[in-house]
Formats: C-alpha cells, sequence, structure tokens
C-alpha cells in the first residue's frame, strides 16, 4: 500500500507544481491547495500505514496507528487553511486595484517603490 | 582592575548621556562629558611611575573560554603611552567642543559617539586577546563613521564617512582573518602568550599571509599610501573630532597594532621591508600633496597622512634590531622605534593644537580656504602663537618637541645606510634621501600655514563684522598643547625616562635592559650630519615656497583621472552597477520564474544528494496490504488531480479539488487518524465555499495560453519535482536506522493525562505549537480583515506609497 501511495502523492505533486507554474492566479491558488493535500499524505505515508486502531489509549489496543504524523497533519491543514484563504482574498484584492489575475503583468519593479 | 573601568567608564557614559541630556538644560552637556577622561586620566597618571619601573598590570575575565575568547586587558609602557594620548587629548578636545559646537547641535548624539569612541579605542589599546582587539577595532570604525558623518544633512560629510568607513573595515575585515590564522599556529589569541613562543612558528607556511593580512588593517587604519585617501575626505567632521580621531587617536590604531605585533613579525626581511616602504612613499606622498591643498584642513590631513607615514617608517626601521639580535652594535637599530614613539606623543601634541587652530580661523571667518585668508597675525595673536608654535614643530624646528624627534628620525634613516642586511647596501642611500625630500615638503606646507593665513593681505569679512580673537575657552586646548610642545623640547629626558622607556620594554621584551634601550634625548649634539640635514631642510624650503608659483604646475603633471580617489570611486560604482546587473538579471519580478527557482533547487540539491549518497532504499516487507478499496479512492484522486490540468471551468476546477480533498478525509479514516478526518472534512467544507464566494469576485477562468515551450518545461519541472517525493517517500519509509519515537507519547496517559494521543499532543506535549498556530491564524485573519477593509482608503494609501 505504501507504495502506491508515493506514487499518488508524486502525482498529487506533479499537478500541483504545474499549476503554481501557470500564470493564473487562480490556479496557483487551487495548486497551493493540492500542493498541501499531497504533503499531509505524504506525512502520513511517512509514518507508516500500519495499525489496526487509531491512536486512543484503551483497554486491549497494542497495534495503534502512529500518532505524530496525525499531530503534525492536523496542525498543518488548519495553517494551510489560513494560507489559502488569505491568498484568496488577496487574489481578490490584486485584481480589484489591477484588473487581472495575469501575473506575467503583475511583476513588481523597483520603479514601483519611488 | 583600574584598566577594566577605563574601558568601561566611556561606555556607561556613552548609554546615560541621552538620558542625562535632558535634565542638563542650563549648563553645556560637555562639562559632564569631560569628566569621564578626566578621570580615566588621573588613574592613569598614578600608574605612571608604576609603569616606569616596569611592573604589568594584568585582569582577565573569562568571557568564552572554550574559544579562547576572553576579556583580558594589559597595561604596559605601549598601552601606557596611547592611553594616556586618548584620555589626554580626548580631554583637551572635549573641553575644546564645549565652545567650538553651539548648543544648537544635537549634542547628545555627538558626546554619545565620541564616548563609544573613546571607550572603543581604550579597548583597543588595553586588550591582550586579539578577537576582542578586532572586536573594539572595528568599533572606532562604527564610530568614526558616526562622528564623520555627524553633520548628516551634508552630502560630503555622509560620502567622507563611507569612505572611511569602507575602507577601514575592509582591512579590520582582512586583519581578522589574519589574527585567526595567527590562532592557527600559535594555539592562542594572547598577544603575549603568542610573544612568548613565537620563535616556534617563524617557519609556518601561514606566518608571511598572515602578517600581510594583519598589515593590510593597520595600514588602511593609519591611512597609509595608498589607502591614505579616506582620510582628508573625512575632514567633513566637525573640527573636534578631526583633532581627536584624525591627528590623535583613531589613525595612530594603525601604529599601535604595528608596534604591538613587531615582537612577533620584527625578524621577518618581508615585515621590515613592507612597514618601511609604505611609511617612507607615506611620507614622501603625503607632505608632496600637502603643499597643493588650499583648504587648511585638507592640508593637515595630509600632513597627519605624512606623519604617520614617518612613524610607520621609524618601526620598520627599528624592527630591524630583531633580526640583527642583541649586541652594543644593534642597539642603535632600536633608536628608530625610540624615536617612532617620541614622534608619536609629538605629533599628537602639535598635530592637535594645529587642528584647534583652524578650528577656531573656520569659526570666526567662516572659510579655511588659504587663497582668501590672511593679515590674521594682529587681529588673533594667540591662535596666531598657537599656529607658529605647532607649525614649526611639524616642520622640525628648534626650540619645539618637533625638532628632537625629527632629528632621530633623519638619524634613523642614516643609520639605514651602514646596514649589510636584507640586501640593503645598494639603496640604502634612497632612505636618508626621501626623508630629507619629504621633510622639505613638510616645511613648505609649514610655511603655507603660517604665512598664508596670519601675513599679508588681510581678510575682509564680507557681512564686515569685525574679526576677533576666539572666545578664551576655545583656545585653552591648544594652548595646553603648545605648553606641551616646548615642554617636551626643554625636558625630553622627563618623557622619555617615564613614559617610552617602558614602552621600549614592551616592544623588544627580553631584548636588552629598558635602559639600554633609552637613550638620552639631547637638544644639541654638535654639527653632525642630522643638523646638515634640517639646515638643508630651511634652505630648500625657503627657495621652495617663495617660487612657489613658478613649480606648483607640477601638480597638474597628476591627472585627477589616474588619482586614487578615482580609482575607488571606479571601483565603488563597479561593483554598485556590477552587483545590480547580476540581481536584475534574476530578480524579474515574475512569480513564475521565483517559483521555478524554488523548484530548480529543489530538484538540484536534493535529486543531486539521492543521485550520489545513494540514500535510496525500497522493501517491500513492512507494507500495509492492499485493499481494493483503497485502490479505488486513488484512482478517484488521481483522476481528479490530473484532470484539474485540463479543466475549462474554475467551477469544475473547484470541485475537482474538493473531491480530492474529500477522498484525503477518506484516506485519513482508513488508516485510523478519526481527528484527521473530521479536521479535513470541516476545513475542506469551508475552503470549498469560500472558493464559490470568492468566484464572484474574480475573473474566469482563461485557458492557458503560454507558448508551447514554457508549458512543456513547466511539465518536466512538475515531473521531477513528483517523482522527487516519490523517491524521497520512499527514502523515508525505509529508513530503519533509528527507532521510532512514537513509543514516548503512548505513555499519554500518565504524562498528560488524556487518552487521545493525538489530542495530548497537540494540547500538552506540544502546547506551545498549537497556540503559535492559533497566532498564525489569527495574523491570517487579520491579514483578510485589511485586505477588505482597505479598499475604502485606498486614496490615502496610494498617496503613502
Amino acid at each position: 500500500m505504501e507504495v502506491i501511495m508515493a506514487i499518488a502523492i508524486g502525482f498529487l505533486f506533479m499537478a500541483a507544481v504545474y499549476l503554481m507554474l501557470s500564470k493564473s492566479l487562480l490556479r496557483i491558488i487551487i495548486g497551493t491547495g493540492l500542493l498541501s493535500h499531497g504533503a499531509h499524505l505524504l506525512i502520513l505515508t511517512m509514518g507508516g500505514l500500519g495499525g489496526s486502531a487509531p491512536p486512543v489509549l484503551s483497554e486491549g489496543v497494542t497495534n495503534m496507528a502512529d500518532a505524530i504524523p496525525q499531530a503534525l497533519i492536523l496542525t498543518a491543514i488548519v495553517i494551510s487553511f489560513g494560507v489559502t484563504a488569505f491568498f484568496l482574498v488577496l487574489a481578490y484584492r490584486a485584481y480589484q486595484e489591477l484588473g487581472t489575475d495575469d501575473m506575467n503583468l503583475m511583476r513588481g519593479t523597483d520603479e514601483d517603490d519611488e | 582592575m583600574t584598566i577594566n573601568l577605563a574601558i568601561v567608564i566611556p561606555f556607561l557614559m556613552a548609554i546615560l548621556i541621552p538620558i542625562l541630556y535632558r535634565r542638563f538644560t542650563k549648563l553645556h552637556i560637555g562639562w559632564l562629558v569631560l569628566a569621564v577622561p578626566v578621570i580615566i586620566f588621573i588613574m592613569l597618571v598614578r600608574l605612571i611611575p608604576f609603569v616606569a619601573e616596569g611592573h604589568t598590570y594584568s585582569h582577565t575575565y573569562n568571557w568564552i573560554p572554550s574559544l579562547d575568547i576572553n576579556f583580558t586587558t594589559y597595561l604596559d609602557g605601549l598601552s601606557m603611552i596611547f592611553g594616556l594620548l586618548i584620555t589626554g587629548v580626548g580631554s583637551l578636545v572635549i573641553l575644546y567642543s564645549i565652545f567650538y559646537l553651539s548648543a544648537k547641535e544635537s549634542l547628545q548624539h555627538f558626546y554619545c559617539y565620541l564616548l563609544l569612541f573613546m571607550g572603543a579605542m581604550l579597548g583597543v589599546v588595553f586588550s591582550d586577546n586579539l578577537m576582542v582587539l578586532y572586536a573594539f577595532w572595528e568599533l572606532t570604525s562604527v564610530s568614526s563613521f558616526l562622528l564623520i558623518a555627524f553633520w548628516h544633512h551634508r552630502k560630503a560629510s555622509r560620502a567622507g564617512a563611507q569612505k572611511a568607513m569602507l575602507i577601514t573595515v575592509t582591512g579590520g575585515v582582512s586583519m581578522l582573518v589574519g589574527f585567526i590564522m595567527l590562532h592557527m599556529m600559535t594555539g592562542s589569541y594572547s598577544v603575549h602568550e603568542i610573544i612568548r613562543n613565537v620563535s616556534q612558528f617563524t617557519d609556518h607556511q601561514l606566518f608571511v599571509p598572515a602578517m600581510i593580512l594583519i598589515l593590510f588593517g593597520a595600514f588602511t587604519k593609519s591611512a597609509q599610501f595608498p589607502f591614505h585617501i579616506w582620510l582628508p575626505d573625512a575632514m567633513e567632521a566637525p573640527t573636534p573630532v578631526s583633532a581627536y580621531l584624525h591627528s590623535a587617536t583613531m589613525v595612530k590604531a594603525g601604529i599601535y597594532l604595528v608596534a604591538r605585533l613587531t615582537p612577533i613579525f620584527g625578524g621577518d626581511a618581508i615585515w621590515f621591508w613592507l612597514v618601511t616602504v609604505a611609511g617612507l612613499v607615506t611620507l614622501f606622498w603625503g607632505s608632496f600633496n600637502a603643499v597643493k591643498q588650499t583648504d587648511l584642513k585638507a592640508l593637515l590631513a595630509f600632513s597627519t597622512v605624512s606623519q604617520l607615514g614617518l612613524i610607520m617608517s621609524l618601526f620598520g626601521m627599528g624592527s630591524v634590531a630583531f633580526k640583527l639580535g642583541y649586541s652594543d652594535s644593534t642597539i642603535i637599530y632600536t633608536q628608530a622605534t625610540f624615536a617612532a614613539l617620541f614622534h608619536l606623543v609629538n605629533h599628537s601634541t602639535f598635530k592637535g593644537a594645529l587642528f584647534m587652530m583652524v578650528g577656531i580661523v573656520d569659526h570666526e571667518l567662516g572659510t579655511r580656504d588659504v587663497r582668501r585668508l590672511g593679515g590674521l597675525m594682529s587681529l588673533m595673536p594667540l591662535t596666531f602663537t598657537v599656529a607658529v608654535i605647532g607649525s614649526l614643530s611639524m616642520a622640525g624646528m628648534p626650540p619645539f618637541n618637533g625638532f628632537l624627534s625629527k632629528e632621530m628620525f633623519f638619524a634613523a634613516a642614516i643609520h639605514m645606510r651602514d646596514l649589510d642586511i636584507f640586501s640593503i647596501s645598494s639603496i640604502g642611500i634612497l632612505f636618508p634621501v626621501v626623508a630629507w625630500v619629504a621633510s622639505i615638503f613638510t616645511f613648505v606646507y609649514c610655511m603655507i600655514i603660517i604665512f598664508k593665513t596670519f601675513f599679508g593681505k588681510p581678510y575682509e569679512k564680507s557681512e564686515g563684522k569685525p574679526i576677533h580673537e576666539a572666545p578664551i575657552g576655545m583656545l585653552v586646548s591648544p594652548i595646553i598643547l603648545c605648553v606641551f610642545v616646548v615642554g617636551i623640547f626643554i625636558f625630553p629626558n622627563v618623557l622619555g625616562q617615564y613614559i617610552l622607556k617602558p614602552a621600549m620594554a614592551s616592544i623588544y621584551p627580553g631584548f636588552a635592559p629598558a635602559e639600554v634601550l633609552t637613550p638620552k634625548i639631547h637638544a644639541w649634539h654638535g654639527i653632525n650630519m642630522e643638523l646638515l640635514m634640517t639646515i638643508g631642510v630651511v634652505i630648500v624650503g625657503v627657495m621652495l615656497y617663495r617660487k612657489l608659483k613658478t613649480w606648483k604646475p607640477v601638480y597638474r603633471l597628476f591627472p585627477y583621472r589616474f588619482s586614487f580617489n578615482e580609482l575607488f570611486r571606479h571601483l565603488l560604482e563597479g561593483l554598485e552597477s556590477g552587483s545590480n546587473k547580476v540581481t536584475t538579471s534574476y530578480m524579474t519580478g515574475s512569480l513564475r520564474k521565483y517559483v521555478l527557482y524554488i523548484y530548480l533547487f529543489f530538484i538540484v540539491a536534493v535529486g543531486g544528494y539521492f543521485l550520489f549518497s545513494g540514500g535510496f532504499a525500497y522493501s517491500s516487507a513492512n507494507d500495509a496490504p492492499v485493499e481494493i478499496y483503497e485502490l479505488m479512492l486513488i484512482i478517484v484522486m488521481l483522476l481528479a488531480g490530473i484532470s484539474m490540468l485540463f479543466v475549462k471551468s474554475r467551477l469544475t476546477a473547484t470541485l475537482l479539488n474538493g473531491v480530492i480533498g474529500f477522498g484525503v478525509s477518506i484516506f485519513f479514516v482508513i488508516f485510523r487518524a478519526p481527528d484527521l478526518a473530521l479536521t479535513q472534512l470541516i476545513v475542506e467544507s469551508v475552503t470549498t465555499v469560500l472558493f464559490l464566494l470568492c468566484f464572484s469576485f474574480l475573473p474566469e477562468w482563461k485557458r492557458e495560453d503560454s507558448p508551447k515551450s514554457v508549458k512543456i518545461s513547466n511539465a518536466v519541472i512538475a515531473g521531477a519535482v513528483g517523482a522527487l517525493v516519490v523517491v524521497m517517500s520512499f527514502a523515508v519509509m525505509y529508513y530503519d536506522e533509528f527507532d521510532s519515537i512514537s513509543s514516548y507519547f503512548e505513555n499519554a496517559y500518565e504524562l498528560a493525562g488524556g487518552a487521545n494521543i493525538v489530542n495530548t499532543i497537540l494540547g500538552d506535549f506540544r502546547g506551545f505549537d498549537t497556540m503559535l498556530e492559533v497566532v498564525v491564524l489569527f495574523i491570517a485573519g487579520l491579514g483578510v480583515y485589511t485586505l477588505i477593509k482597505l479598499k475604502a482608503r485606498k486614496e490615502d494609501t496610494d498617496n503613502e506609497n
């Protein structure tokens, strides 16, 4: 199962990177979302997929899933949600101000700062 | 212990000044500051008799003993001279500045920087540990930068400060490398330990590189040719600063270092040649260029450069004694070092007085241009007296202290002729010749100071206000210095016995008894070569001065384009435009490029590592079994992921993203992570709604119309990243060098009182992480809020940019 998961994660990453390299802001945002999905699965897979019970202590349970990756992912999910929300609003504001979501047109240069 | 205090007091005061400044409204804050150097000066003076008997004081405060870096203060004869100069001249300069700077200037800054400088300078001369010395050394550069740029509204001040900073700090860094090399050779940062053991290391391959790097630092600090260019520009500083930093103290830090390290490197031919030749060239070039200056301060700056060269060359000549070893016939060469120390003190007295004199002229008349000045003798008699005493002493005329040390300089240069080591014999005659020629130019510019300023056509002030003598407060300091100028001439041996003798002992440790090294200084020693040289200087000097107009065109032979100043400017501009070009070539402002850099680096670094380290491993022994529903789920997710790249509408893209998100949460269920599954479900729902909400404000999903080549390269990069992630996850999964640390958390009930291990990790074991995560969310929320709210005040924000 781990092998299949790893390959699936690779595909998710590939799609995410491809989206992030495009020039439409919306695609980039969706790309980052995809990237975090991939990363979550990656962390989970890294910890091993064995374990027949959730990591909750109770009588008679010996073979639990690894708790550390789960704790990490829980944090990561929340953070990635925050980032996505912020990105979306940023895109919305940028589009309102500049009238475009084409990253090739949105490049800031030193001249703008002065 | 006293010495530690001496270093600490100025720093403490520098901190207190900005606080005390507000309370000192009636009295000039300078009076308070004046107490600092006076107290330290008195503390040092009380130690003179003990130091003169050969006592040294050392105190160590452990700072980083594991790195051999400790605050070790060391007071011996050499550091005593510098300590006295720093605090003595410092007191006079502060006294002078009280009258020179009006209360309208930001005095709290001025005195804060000045005290900072004073403390740093005392730190340099009293530190035995090379690393601590280096730290103080750089602090002098920084504080002198602040002082030169004190009038920071003036462009020339800023430029001068920048130049001084760049040159001295470059030297400082090279010096640091030299110190580290010394440590690598000797295993010690303590100067005295190194001096004790140096004979074992003279053949070490790092010995010469370390020497050259350290000398580079000393030469830049002491404005030796060709690094002297910063000193004239630094004259933009207020005159008290010039009088203090650029005549008596900071520029002498380099000289101190050379003197201090002479016992280490002195026996080497390269040291002799570098120090002596750099000194002599600087001596000549400085005096030659001083003559053509029209600004009195610039003239003094070049004269300082030249005098520093003189002192430097004397230290070089004195180092010969190390090569020859101690005998009755070689003792004569140590006299060069004696002359160097003697002139060091003399130079501080007369040059300090001269700088203050120029400051007075500038202050009263508003100009320092010799072409406009003249006839001030009757109007400012006291200032005139100071100028005459200072200038004649600098020119090496009796009855002033400059005469004595100049004669000794000539004597030392003449002795060089007889030397037959270092293959000197063929060019030995050049030493006295260069010394003599440079002295002639020195004489000429001293005449310029006296005659062009105080004789001739009277100066007319444009406003017609009468010119009068400076207030007595400004005159006190230069007059005290002049008293020293004359006093040292009359009683040179007092200085010699009490101050110079112990310093000789610290430069030539264990060489000969200090009494033997210290000659009796006589003003009159019969008609000999030195005296004839001085008479020759006067005759030729007067002639040259009278014919100044006829030979001055000689300066036009050196086009400005080829001067070191221009070279420096070109270098700086080239660096600036060059680095600008490099930066703009990759910082294009295109997001795609930046993302590309990140992933390319990822591919090269991580991929390269896997390629060469063989970190890849694979075994399917412990794999969980594959269930059919899992396979189906993966296929669904992959289909969603891949098709996302080709969809036509943003709605579809969002829904596909949702599909993947929910797929992930189902995986969480499958892999026994109920908490994650719940969180993921909620977050995914909210995200999808958020996307849909934003769509009404965002543009339509357009087809990517990038050129084919761009798309292909994107695809290649994306593919490579994907493949690398697969490799990486394999490597991690099948890495079995360490045991998992999870078992620690399985004790959660006892450690944290909770049965749900994930919850206890988040809420207890890693509670701070969770708290900061909340902070991150809060900041993101704040960002979202302000981004939306900012719209209302669009006009304002536009203006702020």
